[in-house]
């Protein structure tokens, strides 16, 4: 260290971020947390037991009373279950990002010369792998409970779908763990939006059964349409209007919470 | 000349409020390029929220401030490529190892993932971490965080480097070395600006201090010129009897020609500038019938600078007063 430094007034900088480096950035800061999910694995108990759990739970206590026998149920419940766990992954992102905020490396963040963006942004991307174990492993659940796609083709896509919606709603989640004042509270306003949308939709059950006020309620849930999307996928390997209505909804949720979410964020970075 | 010597910070009337408290109440600051320049004063003094909004961390309430001519408020991003911050507590992954978190900060930087390695590697041994390398920093000790802290810090030499009291809490050893690389930091062409609550360390390092009270600079100058006006070392005399003190402050502050207090019921104190004037003042005192304990002279503390410095605008407990 002898060799003189540019002086500072000599250098010519510029004040905006290109995009290559918000891309750059928010690939390093998706890599920090792929290695602060190597250093913790504890932090993928709920996307590993929770669709373990479920498929076995809801299927052997639902199986009979909703479609008079377990095998007849597999087709409804398992994309239920993909959905429904792929949702919960959602809400460990807005907390995991809460909790990341109020840490000291923030504090380092915001004061570097990087996208103003990437410590949101990066951590978002990580969790792909996160709602994509969460998919794979349900899928393997149901495998050994008996389940059988009609196209492995129609499988894939249907997983593919879960995991891009799932990303897209994280979005919602993000909001909430960014203005939310600790982790706590975002985990408790997640939850509480988080119930009623996965349960009262069309995940679980067949929504005639429902009475009208309900129905009403669970076709316009944007979950409802993702189910039945992925039922179609797998039952039948056929893409129907429910897909193309659940990728329009999730890039809908893109389109608004995106802007939402870096809006808060900015203001409290 | 020092007024000709370009800028590495202009301020201007800096003010930021919290609430009712006005945390820093309307701060000028000039700092010349290649220079360390101090700021000193107590706990809850304003320091670190003048660093914050110098480092765009924080948005001033009221003021203007430069960073090599680069408006802190309107080109944050300019301003950011300029600096590197060293805060009070660690800035760090505590879940990842030393090795990981030089990484992933330089890569942030712009290195490509061999050289972000690298670079790793090679300040993890210049800062003595080598052996910790791979180890989470659950598993550092304070110093060794610090001294990491630090080394994120460096991956890139800023023109301009802010540390926030890099010395607090190290022991006498690993605070010299910290002298030594900011030394060395500013020989290659960095401008430092540090905060400390020590007295001494502003003397050693800094080359102009600034004194903050309650948000305000109460005195900025060379440490020479400070310890001028502060007194190099303070004379400390415990009475025999309480009821003396208030006649020892008096021939005190006489034969001294400088303002005592008295911290202790039984305790005068005084700055010394000239050590050859005890032995009048002791003289003094015995032909006054007083007497003393004991006699002792030691380096000043920061309240006893502050009061030298503010002409007693900070009353403590028993100050004599005119």
């Amino acid at each position: 260290m002898t060799a003189q430094i540019t002086p500072g007034d000599e250098r010519i900088l510029r004040n905006r971020v290109s995009l290559r480096m918000t891309i750059s950035n928010s690939l390093t800061m998706a890599y920090r947390n792929l290695l602060l999910i190597r250093r913790t694995p504890q932090q993928l108990f709920d996307v590993t037991l929770q669709p373990i759990l479920f498929t076995v739970m809801f299927t052997f206590l639902f199986g009979g009373a909703i479609s008079g026998s377990v095998q007849g149920y597999l087709p409804i419940i398992i994309p239920g279950i993909l959905a429904q766990t792929a949702l919960t992954a959602c809400i460990t992102t807005g907390v995991q990002l809460r909790e990341d905020m109020d840490k000291g490396v923030f504090y380092r963040f915001k004061s570097m010369p990087i996208a103003r963006i990437a410590p949101l942004t990066g951590p978002l991307l990580a969790d792909i792998l996160r709602y994509s174990i969460a998919t794979a492993l349900t899928f393997v659940m149901g495998y050994l409970l008996g389940f059988r796609w009609a196209s492995l083709g129609g499988a894939v896509l249907g997983g593919l779908l879960v995991v891009f919606a799932a990303w897209c709603i994280s979005w919602i989640f993000a909001l909430l763990g960014v203005v939310a004042p600790t982790s706590q509270v975002a985990q408790g306003i997640s939850s509480a939006i988080l119930f009623p949308l996965t349960f009262l939709s069309g995940a679980f059950v067949p929504t005639n059964t429902l009475p009208g006020w309900l129905q009403d309620f669970v076709n316009v849930n944007p979950l409802t349409y993702i189910v039945s999307a992925v039922r179609q996928l797998f039952n039948q390997g056929a893409i129907g209007t429910d897909f193309w209505l659940s990728i329009a909804g999730s890039v809908a949720v893109v389109a608004v919470f995106v802007p939402l979410t870096l809006m808060a964020y900015m203001r409290k970075a | 000349m020092e007024q000709r010597r370009a800028l590495a910070i202009e301020a201007r009337g800096l003010v930021k409020v919290f609430g009712t408290n006005r945390a820093v109440d309307g701060v000028d600051l000039a700092v010349p390029v290649g220079r360390i320049y101090a700021l000193l004063g107590p706990n809850g003094a304003g320091k670190t929220t003048i660093i914050n909004m110098l480092t765009t961390l924080l948005k001033p309430d009221g003021g203007s401030a430069q960073v090599f001519h680069h408006d802190v408020l309107r080109e944050t991003q300019v301003v950011r490529q300029l600096i590197s911050v060293t805060g009070q507590s660690a800035a760090v992954d505590e879940k990842l190892s030393g090795h990981e978190n030089l990484t992933v900060f330089a890569m942030l930087l712009g290195f490509g993932r061999a050289e972000a390695n690298r670079r790793a590697t090679e300040l993890l041994d210049e800062f003595g971490l080598t052996e910790a390398a791979n180890l989470t920093l659950e598993k550092y000790s304070g110093g060794m965080r610090r001294r990491l802290d630090l080394a994120c810090s460096m991956i890139v030499q800023a023109p301009l480097i802010f540390l926030d009291e890099p010395t607090t809490g190290l022991d006498p050893r690993t605070r010299l070395q910290m002298w030594d690389i900011i030394r060395r930091l500013v020989s290659t062409g960095s401008t430092i600006v540090l905060t400390t609550q020590y007295l001494d360390e502003a003397d050693q390092l800094a080359d102009r201090v600034a004194v903050i009270d309650h948000g305000k600079i109460v005195a900025e100058d060379t440490p020479r010129n400070l310890k001028a006006a502060i007194g190099r070392v303070t004379l400390r005399m415990q009475l025999a009897n309480e009821r003396d003190v208030g006649e020892a402050a008096r021939i005190t502050e006489q034969v001294l020609d400088t303002r005592a207090s008295v911290p202790e019921p039984q305790q005068v104190t005084a700055p010394l500038t000239n050590s050859e004037k005890v032995t009048d003042l002791l003289i003094a005192l015995r032909e006054a019938n007083i007497r003393l304990a004991s006699v002792s002279m030691q380096e000043p503390t920061l309240d006893e600078a502050f009061l030298a410095l503010t002409g007693g605008t900070k009353p403590t407990e028993g100050t004599v007063r005119r």
